[in-house]
């Protein structure tokens, strides 16, 4: 029986180190291959001894899938396939194949310049494994060999993120990364066809989140930046470089404009003029507004917002401060909270989920006195708030997905356990489909029953089809043929074709059979009677009355003939082949029961 | 399966395929030549061109005088320029199911035949094809609608007179059916028709037929077209390219295997090397230049021009010219030059390494950056106050009939220190010149054609080996000009069936098989017998189902069990109901075996 398993190794139950095989058809492949930002030890990376103790892993994978640039979907890519080992190709689109190695970069730096770490992959790792890259294009089917296909449908979520239909011959999973089913400031809604997988495995990040309005949220966030503004306070948001920092600058940009306000704008690193750089390159990426104006006005030249120096988080007076990275695990947004979370009148708001360990998640959680590096504890006292910006969808958005793709089955990854449980129900209610939420390393095996393709001659297709259009065409009719299979190619073709192609002749069989009837007219009236009374009994199929006297039922042949020595019986001679068996031996027992009397 | 030729144009095509259900148009092109039958739309009003005599029968009738002119022996019609459209009669446009477009060049017809045929269907274009035809549509509306002209002249198309005028009007066909240009509103509408598509992305026509775009090399995402069914492949070459310029690389691979291959869109200058003609150009534009004089270049406002000012960008430092303004003048000259920027996809490998970095993939952004290269949407504006001369400009149209390249031609045609070079070659140069004679300022034709020639495509056929090819019939003889020339002709086995304008092929092949498919339940209930050594059969009674142009075969359904709930006697009580496929008998007969049968049977 044909099947399909899928095994988490990350975000199996979890948010992080994304990273899930699925076997389909005889190929494997590994969808995604992400980092866990809240650890630091083994765990951070996907365990790729689950795939094969000692062999290469180039030999068990047919493919390596990228849906987005985000570490927790890419981070682990050079270590698998420069320190592990994989030399098979590694699909992802233009965007992330552009921006994916700077963010590993930066990865790298952090991991091994600023924390020490030894036997981390190094930059040249990055570019041999980038090289490994195959980049798509959206909508473009691509074949990885003759029988495994893969697709690419826009997600939101990032720039460059995508969905991949991953397909086998009529089957087909579906994989949706991280998506964002609402259009926002910067991007498009995720969008896919009625393409009916077999399987959907979907993100599950906001499972039991129904958001407000986008509108809502976004005056909101407005309000209290310009609040804490307003009082002289500074305000720390942190951000991934790449993603929401796009969108809430557009924000505030705008609103500056608008409000005509002062206070300073900062981005930190030195990646914000490039990031912007390639959302101006990357435009069609992006949503339609800004795709069509971007000839008078490119959305991503930003007049109020500058770049960020280390000097300046101890200037006077109110500021906003961008700073990387977003859940405040490290780097300068970290150093930069440490500065600032002592004075009441600052601020940090948390534009996106936070993984479990950072301080970004304690904070959230109401803790308020963080224990740093070397036993310091930290007193917060700032203002926290947290505003979901994250282009992921929330629960309404799943079920849109969902109904949108029409799956067979639905797989949760990327969420939290509890919250998978009530939208896992709801799916099940919903679509009464089956809906699966494996834990990292267990796996989720779903049999399929594929048809099968085969070549049918056009000139048995059409004599079908054309008795298909009449009038009773309602009644289920019957098509026969002979299917040829040679090698693994199959035709079916009428029976008589195929014995021609084989050069083999075909046998006639035919049953013959007198019955004897007491009669005493003539041959031609019996005939008649005959006739009459088969037509009578045999009201759907064909009898007719042969000008030479015979009689025929379908193919059945009846004669009436004198008896030799008894005039006053009669000899029927009826004649069937072997393919009008059941019709020919009742008729005949019909027969032998007599003709109704008074039949003329 | 049928192919309906509708343009006569080889390199502006439009045809119309019928394969199994499907009515597909392949491209749409506009031939645009006949304009220059026209005169020159001048953006200011130019003594030269209103002083123009009329024109005169030999018996000194001059009844037509008000819309022919005459101009250094050549005679032009006074009126708005018209186009020649695909044949509209040929075959009803309303039954058309979609519209395949190649390139920008090829999808200049669009509006006239989804906004006045009937047309309901869905075009298939590639979104740079989309973006930069509609630029190229905007210019050549905004070329002839800014210039309003009262007159428009019919009275030479009437078939009595146009028999009396001198050639080329003489020869002009299908005149009547001449239009003018289509406006703003009816483009938008066209173009809101149209779905875009990526490269290799498999669209599905009716369940019945499938249709893919694969790039071809020649234009910012311009494709060639695969048709097919599962047992049948037909290939649409339209406009390709091997040479590596800035888009991605021609796909020849998935042309293999193809029934019939279509090919259209050859290289219109087959004797020239489009390198060496680059070279030319830079050398006749710095040459000029030093001199003292302008260069005008009439152009497209996208596509070679990109390659040109990318070879200028590494040619003007060493030649000297750094000080020499470039000015590129059109409607869409800034759309078009940013548009070149974001299309990163679809470019070739260098340029995507650039976009990676990230960096603009063309060159001509430093150029505008350092402002060696201006650009303006008309020369009216800013332009006029920024101009210096000397100088080069690129601006339209190549036809030499409106557009701002008019006024230049006026302008800087009476110095032969100015220099005008050709490098589209949509339309031949003398002509375009002929509304211009006498004329002083140099003509210099490096026409830049980066599509197919025959070498290229003779190689091409050999790789794909298509079973037939179809091509227009300039194809299949050498060009009139040089007809010796037995090299500039396609030459295949067996030989590429041509065609004409308005001329129906039935296409050579015939559909033997569909694809059908077995439900794994029956699939299961199929017993198959070996029949010869690795050849099986089995035979197969099932119930035929069909929706959407899908067929598939399922279970026969289970006798139904007698109603009323008694139990009847199966048997020869009841009428046997649907035949039940008996084997089909073949093979030897054990001889020995049946006997041996017969006489162990209890009745005899």
């Amino acid at each position: 029986m044909p099947e399909i398993r899928v095994t988490p190794l990350g975000a199996g139950q979890d948010v992080g180190r994304s990273c899930i095989l699925v076997s389909i058809g005889g190929k494997n492949v590994m969808l995604d291959c992400g980092m866990h930002m809240g650890f630091n030890d083994d765990r951070r990376f996907p365990d790729f001894s689950y795939i094969t103790r000692n062999g290469r892993l180039t030999d068990f994978l047919d493919c390596v899938i990228i849906s987005h640039f985000h570490l927790d979907h890419c981070g682990a890519l050079p270590y698998f396939s420069e320190m592990v080992g994989y030399d098979g190709p590694i699909y992802m689109t233009h965007p992330t194949q552009a921006i994916c190695p700077i963010l590993l970069e930066d990865y790298r730096k952090i991991a091994v310049d600023k924390k020490g770490e030894a036997n981390f992959f190094t930059s040249q790792m990055i570019k041999d494994c980038m090289k490994k890259v195959v980049a798509v294009h959206l909508h473009q089917t691509v074949q990885v060999d003759d029988e495994l296909e893969i697709k690419a449908y826009y997600a939101g979520h990032v720039l460059g993120a995508a969905m991949f239909q991953i397909k086998v011959g009529s089957e087909s999973v579906v994989y949706t990364g991280d998506y964002n089913m609402t259009p926002d400031r910067h991007l498009g809604a995720a969008w896919i066809d009625k393409c009916r997988p077999n399987l959907l495995i979907t993100e599950s990040t906001y499972a039991t989140t129904i958001r407000d309005s986008k509108r809502c949220r976004e005056r909101d966030f407005l309000k209290k930046v310009h609040e804490a503004v307003e009082r002289g306070g500074k305000v720390l948001i942190p951000v991934f470089a790449l993603g929401r920092a796009q969108e809430l600058c557009i924000l505030l940009e705008t609103f500056w404009e608008r409000m005509n306000l002062k206070a300073p704008i900062y981005f930190s690193t030195g990646l914000t003029e490039k990031a912007n750089h390639y959302y101006k390159l990357f435009i069609t990426w992006t949503n339609q507004k800004i795709r069509k104006t971007f000839v008078q006005r490119n959305m991503f030249e930003f007049k109020h917002i500058k770049a960020f120096d280390r000097a300046f988080a101890d200037n006077p007076g109110p500021m906003v401060v961008f700073a990387t990275p977003g859940m405040l695990h490290a780097g300068q947004s970290l150093q930069i909270f440490r500065k600032w979370a002592g004075n009441e009148k600052n601020m940090v708001i948390m534009p996106g989920y936070c993984v479990q360990g950072t301080v970004g998640h304690k904070i959230l959680s109401g803790q308020r006195k963080l224990e740093m590096e070397g036993r310091q504890v930290l007193e917060v006292k700032m203002q926290v708030e947290y505003m979901s910006f994250s282009a992921h969808a929330d629960a309404k958005g799943i079920m849109q997905l969902v109904g949108q793709a029409e799956p067979e089955n639905v797989l949760l990854v990327h969420g939290e356990a509890k919250k998978m449980e009530f939208l896992k129900q709801k799916i099940e209610q919903e679509f009464r489909v089956n809906c699966y939420m494996p834990a990292n390393g267990e796996t989720v095996t779903l049999p399929t029953s594929p048809s099968i393709p085969v070549g049918i001659s056009l000139g048995l297709l059409k004599r079908e089809m054309a008795q298909g259009l009449l009038p009773d065409a309602k009644k289920p009719r019957l098509l026969h043929g002979t299917l040829i299979m040679k090698d693994s190619n199959f035709r079916l073709v009428s029976s008589e074709q195929a014995l021609k192609e084989l050069g083999l002749a075909e046998h006639q069989l035919r049953f013959t059979c007198r019955v004897h009837l007491h009669d005493p007219r003539k041959e031609q009236e019996t005939a008649l009677r005959v006739y009459s009374h088969l037509k009578s009994v045999l009201k759907d199929h064909c009898v007719q009355h042969l000008p030479d006297g015979s009689v025929t039922v379908e193919s059945i042949l009846i004669q009436a003939a004198a008896h030799s020595e008894d005039p006053g019986t009669k000899v029927l001679l009826v004649s069937w082949t072997y393919q009008d068996e059941e019709l020919g031996s009742y008729l005949t027992s019909l027969l032998k029961k007599g003709l109704p009397q008074g039949a003329t | 399966m049928k192919l309906y030729c509708l343009s006569g144009h080889p390199t502006l095509p439009c045809n119309v395929l019928k394969f199994k259900s499907t009515t597909i148009m392949l491209d749409c092109g506009l031939d645009m030549t006949s304009t220059l039958n026209f005169l020159p739309l001048p953006l200011v009003q130019s003594p030269r061109l209103s002083n123009l005599p009329g024109w005169s029968l030999k018996d000194g009738n001059a009844f037509l005088d008000k819309e022919l002119k005459e101009c250094s022996g050549h005679v032009f019609v006074d009126s708005v320029p018209e186009f020649c459209l695909p044949e509209t009669e040929l075959i009803d446009l309303s039954t058309v199911d979609v519209i395949l477009i190649s390139n920008y060049h090829c999808m200049m017809a669009l509006p006239y035949i989804t906004e006045h045929t009937g047309f309901t269907g869905t075009v298939y274009a590639t979104e740079p094809t989309v973006q930069i035809g509609r630029l190229l549509m905007e210019e050549l509306v905004n070329f002839i609608e800014r210039v309003p002209k009262a007159q428009s002249a019919s009275l030479w198309k009437n078939k009595d007179i146009q028999r009396l005028l001198p050639s080329p009007l003489k020869d002009a066909v299908e005149v009547s059916t001449w239009r003018r240009c289509y406006t703003m509103q009816e483009v938008n509408s066209a173009l809101s028709k149209i779905q875009l598509v990526g490269y290799s992305q498999k669209i599905e026509l009716f369940g019945a037929v499938q249709v893919t775009p694969l790039s071809s090399g020649y234009a910012l995402g311009s494709s060639n077209w695969i048709i097919q069914s599962h047992y049948e492949k037909v290939s649409y070459v339209s406009g390709s390219s091997l040479l590596t310029t800035h888009p991605q690389p021609m796909d020849q691979a998935s042309l293999k295997n193809s029934d019939v291959l279509v090919l259209t869109g050859l290289t219109q200058i087959p004797t020239a090397n489009p390198d060496g003609m680059v070279g030319e150009f830079c050398s006749n534009l710095a040459l000029t230049v030093r001199n003292g004089g302008n260069v005008l270049v009439p152009c497209y406002p996208s596509g070679v021009i990109y390659d040109l000012l990318e070879c200028l960008y590494q040619y003007i430092d060493s030649a000297g010219l750094s000080n020499i303004p470039f000015y590129f003048i059109s409607p869409v000259a800034n759309s078009s030059l940013e548009f070149s920027q974001i299309f990163a996809e679809w470019l070739c490998h260098n340029k995507q390494t650039k976009v990676y970095l990230p960096e603009p993939p063309f060159p001509h952004a430093e150029l505008i950056q350092t402002n060696k290269l201006k650009h303006y949407p008309s020369l009216h504006g800013d332009f006029s106050s920024d101009f210096r001369q000397p100088c080069v400009v690129f601006t339209g149209h190549p036809s030499l009939r409106f557009g701002d390249v008019v006024h230049f031609m006026e302008l800087w045609g009476k110095s032969s220190l100015n220099t005008v070079i050709f490098t589209e070659p949509d339309f031949s140069y003398l002509e375009a010149l002929a509304p211009y004679q006498p004329l002083a300022m140099k003509c210099i034709y490096c026409p830049i054609d980066t599509r197919l020639n025959f070498i290229q495509v003779s190689k091409l056929l050999k790789e794909v080996q298509p079973l037939h090819v179809v091509c227009p019939e300039q194809y299949t003889q050498p060009p009139p000009a040089q007809s010796h020339r037995m090299d500039l002709m396609i030459d295949c086995q067996p030989p590429a069936m041509s065609y004409r304008r308005a001329e129906v092929l039935a296409l050579p092949f015939k559909r033997r098989y569909e694809k059908i498919e077995i439900m794994p339940e029956l699939a299961d209930s199929l017993v198959p017998m070996e029949i010869k050594p690795g050849i099986s059969l089995a035979t197969v009674s099932a119930v035929l189902h069909t929706k959407d142009n899908k067929h598939v075969l399922q279970p026969p359904p289970r006798p139904a069990q007698p109603a009323g709930g008694k139990k009847r006697k199966r048997g020869s009580d009841d009428i046997p109901d649907c035949k039940v496929l008996k084997p089909l008998l073949s093979g030897s007969i054990p001889v020995e075996q049946f006997v041996q049968a017969l006489e162990k049977a209890p009745d005899h």
